[in-house]
């Protein structure tokens, strides 16, 4: 009951963010980054501005709407590319082994080695700032868990009479990493998936909070917080909100995946069936 | 080979294999298995069964590996084929059944998806066709329902079912050559004997040998019209089946049939245990290209391993 509740609210918390992020062109009251009012500028909530408005006079709320959308895009896009790379690479160590394991196991420990933080920084700083550049950077250095955990389910499913079975079938290996590990790996993977995505989003405001990730006029939720915190005295709400957005969309993203994660668990299947 | 009994579908000639380079798993095995024939194999845990079997579907996993015989299937040497020709032989002329239904077939796939698999890769047939064929293939091991079991999952079937439905995947390209490892040892007794009247009569419409390996005499006694004894790796004696349960010629195959539990010999002493032997018939005696099926016993040797 509990554990359905916190799925509920993880995925509540994550269709909000993902309505405010697709309707931000009609939610938004304001323009994000022309509709600029020195004259305005530091205005506290209420009246025309729900969460106020920040240094230059932009509505806070506008921009989170807007942020959403940089913020879910970099989330999805760059742990679709860590579980790609982390999948392919895992279960082909698993199922090869042989020196190509210890190859991608070498590669994984390096990875896990290296704060994913700082990896991300240097690509940035070669690559300079911007969207693209943003998803590479963190799509390429966060793939280690799901290598990780894909090779440790390939290595136990190969030993396993169906894998066996389809090798007697006549299977070629691809067909069988395919048709027989793969669907098998997909519920831990998805897990370690979502639980990405919230890592990744907290990455971009990392990275945008340090001034290298989306360019400054284009909202994001890490450059937000990074203008905001000169005003954190006299305006507080232009960091608050932010802060909150991301906070929630982070939570709901773990819950999210801590529900797939017992939904997903065997036991608790045959316990329902 | 003599004039007057048909080509074997597979014949392995003084088949050697060996784990990690050093320790002999068999010592030079040779049998023949006749088109249609079901060739019984049978010797205690260990004796190198269901090691022979893996080797002819080329499916041995490190450390053990091949060292030494040749494998025909068919006038084609197996040992001399690419891996991907031998895929290809896989599943398609020869197929296995396994001892486990419980762990034989993906958990997430159904039944249906799980034949027509074998269609799609051996027939190259589109998934339409191939569901078509795979609830025909359900049917031809009289599973009930087909069209509806189809759609089921393998958890939502019994053992039996599960080793019918394993039947259908082996033989849905109709394999010259079936290796039924165990097949009924996870089953009870009732089940049993379904599964294996179903082996026999799909085997016998279609002409199919069988490769039977077993540590069930009577399973065995049923099924098999030849039977090769294996002990410690050696293929120590083989016979018709009639003549080997009347008149066993080996000691071990003596002890073998001694063994057997029998309804009402529970009182202490009176049953004994299965006879160590001291000796065993070496290799290069046993003359098993004589045009004969029936092995000659050769002078024994010590056994030194």
């Amino acid at each position: 009951m509990r554990l359905r509740f916190n799925f509920t609210l993880g995925l509540v918390l994550v269709l909000t963010a993902v309505v405010c992020a697709l309707g931000a062109p009609w939610l938004a009251p304001f323009d994000p980054i022309l509709d600029a009012d020195l004259m305005s500028s530091e205005l506290p909530p209420g009246g025309g501005h729900l969460m106020g408005t920040d240094g230059q006079g932009r509505d806070v709320w506008s921009r989170v709407l807007y942020g959403a959308q940089v913020s879910l895009a970099v989330g999805v896009i760059s742990q679709v590319i860590n579980s790609c790379i982390g999948t392919a690479l895992g279960v082909s160590a698993g199922y090869f082994g042989g020196w190509w394991d210890d190859l991608v196991n070498g590669l994984t420990n390096v990875m896990l080695a290296i704060p994913s933080l700082v990896f991300a920084l240097a690509i940035m700083a070669v690559l300079g700032p911007g969207l693209p550049s943003l998803l590479i950077a963190l799509g390429l250095t966060n793939w280690s868990w799901t290598c990780r955990i894909a090779r440790s389910s390939t290595l136990s499913l190969k030993n396993q009479g169906f894998v066996q079975a389809a090798r007697t079938a006549g299977f070629g290996d691809l067909n069988i990493m395919r048709t027989q590990i793969l669907p098998n790996i997909l519920g831990p993977v998805l897990v370690i998936g979502t639980l990405g995505i919230g890592s990744a989003i907290l990455a971009e405001a990392a990275l945008s909070f340090l001034g290298i990730g989306i360019r400054p006029p284009q909202p994001s939720w890490g450059n937000m917080l990074s203008d905001a915190r000169e005003l954190i005295r006299t305006a507080p709400w232009a960091a608050i909100f932010p802060g909150l957005a991301i906070f929630a969309t982070v939570l709901g993203f773990n819950l999210l995946g801590d529900g797939l994660r017992d939904m997903l668990d065997p036991h608790m299947r045959t316990r329902k069936a | 080979m003599s004039d007057h009994l048909p080509d074997p579908i597979l014949s392995v000639r003084d088949l050697r294999i060996c784990a990690a380079r050093q320790h002999q798993i068999l010592h030079g095995v040779s049998f023949d298995i006749l088109p249609g024939e079901t060739y019984g194999l049978v010797g205690e845990s260990g004796s190198g069964k269901s090691v022979t079997g893996l080797a002819v579907l080329g499916l041995l996993k490190r450390p053990l590996a091949v060292n030494g015989g040749a494998l025909y299937f068919k006038d084609r040497e197996l040992l001399k084929l690419s891996a991907r020709e031998r895929r290809r032989l896989r599943g398609d002329r020869m197929a296995m059944v396994f001892q486990e239904p419980m762990t034989a077939l993906n958990p997430l796939a159904t039944i249906g998806r799980q034949i027509a698999e074998m269609f799609v890769i051996h027939r190259g047939m589109g998934w339409t066709q191939a569901r078509a064929k795979a609830v025909e293939a359900l049917e031809n091991v009289r599973v009930p329902a087909p069209e509806e079991r189809a759609r089921a999952y393998p958890h939502q079937l019994s053992g039996g079912m599960r080793q019918r439905v394993m039947i259908a995947m082996a033989l849905a390209c109709r394999p010259d050559l079936l290796i039924a490892d165990e097949p009924t040892t996870a089953l009870d007794v009732t089940v049993q004997a379904g599964v294996l009247e179903l082996i026999a009569d799909l085997c016998r419409a279609e002409g199919t040998a069988v490769l039977l390996v077993s540590h069930d005499l009577g399973v065995i006694a049923n099924m098999c019209q030849r039977v090769g004894v294996m002990d410690r790796g050696r293929l120590v004696e083989e016979q018709d089946t009639r003549a080997l349960f009347e008149n066993p010629l080996h000691p071990y195959t003596r002890g073998l049939l001694a063994a057997r539990p029998r309804l009402g010999s529970r009182i202490a002493g009176q049953r004994g245990r299965l006879t160590e032997l001291d000796q065993v018939v070496t290799a290069s005696d046993r003359g098993r290209d004589a045009p004969t099926l029936v092995t000659p016993r050769g002078p024994r040797e010590e056994v030194t391993a």
